[in-house]
């Protein structure tokens, strides 16, 4: 496994964490306590820019101390810049996750056409967007090891 | 149909410029030492530029470091 597969193992694992113990934070402090709160548009307008930051944060602190703990156990310093093959696979991952995030896009629609409540549609919206990221760095993980 | 892939003498190459490293190919050619392994793998079709880089750095012509392989037997002219 070379270093751009690791960091892209990292990054999968890293967000599964964030995932999970944000979703963990949300429930606990707003949801148990008061679960109407979520057919109130309101509250999935917090949550979802309050992951943004949090997420890209904790991200970079993830990635601060995998950097530091690969130098200390390979010697190999992370790529600072991608090349022609980075970029490529980027692309096509994109493409994927782009197609996967449409795909939760339309269904939340379509639960809102169907007169569902209003926490399906957020709810399908923040699980496709989970799943079109770990599923698009998962493709770059195959991607990387198999050839692009 | 048929499938095509690109074959590399870049191992060899390597070894006839005093055994250069991949990392001093990758630095000399602008790209990680990862993208050189995938490439001398055969995971990994260079593009046209790099292809002429690395070439440039063997100062061997295209065809010598690159070769276009055919697989499958109903390609057509």
């Amino acid at each position: 496994m070379d270093q751009k597969e690791r960091q892209v193992l990292v990054t999968i694992l890293a967000t599964i964490l964030i995932f999970v113990v944000y979703s963990l934070f949300v429930y606990n402090r707003y949801i148990a306590p008061d679960p109407e709160i979520i057919n109130n548009s309101s509250f999935w307008g917090k949550a979802f820019l309050l992951l943004i930051p949090v997420a890209i944060v904790a991200q970079i602190i993830i990635h601060i101390i995998f950097a530091i703990v690969n130098k200390a156990v390979t010697n190999e310093d992370i790529p600072s810049k991608d090349d022609e093959r980075d970029k490529l696979i980027e692309l096509k991952s994109i493409r994927i996750s782009h197609w996967i995030f449409t795909l939760g896009f339309m269904l939340a629609m379509g639960s809102q056409a169907l007169k569902m409540e209003l926490s399906v549609m957020f709810i399908t919206l923040i699980a496709s967007g989970f799943l079109s990221g770990i599923i698009s760095e998962g493709a770059k993980l195959y991607f990387y090891h198999r050839g692009v | 149909m048929s499938r095509c892939n690109i074959g590399n003498n870049i191992r060899v190459m390597r070894f006839h410029n005093n055994e250069m490293t991949q990392q001093e190919l990758a630095d000399r050619t602008g790209v990680t030492r990862q993208t050189i392994v995938a490439i001398e793998q055969g995971k990994y079709s260079p593009s046209l530029e790099l292809a002429f880089r690395i070439a440039r750095v063997f100062n061997k012509p295209l065809e010598e470091v690159f070769s276009y392989l055919v697989v499958g037997n109903d390609e057509k002219d």
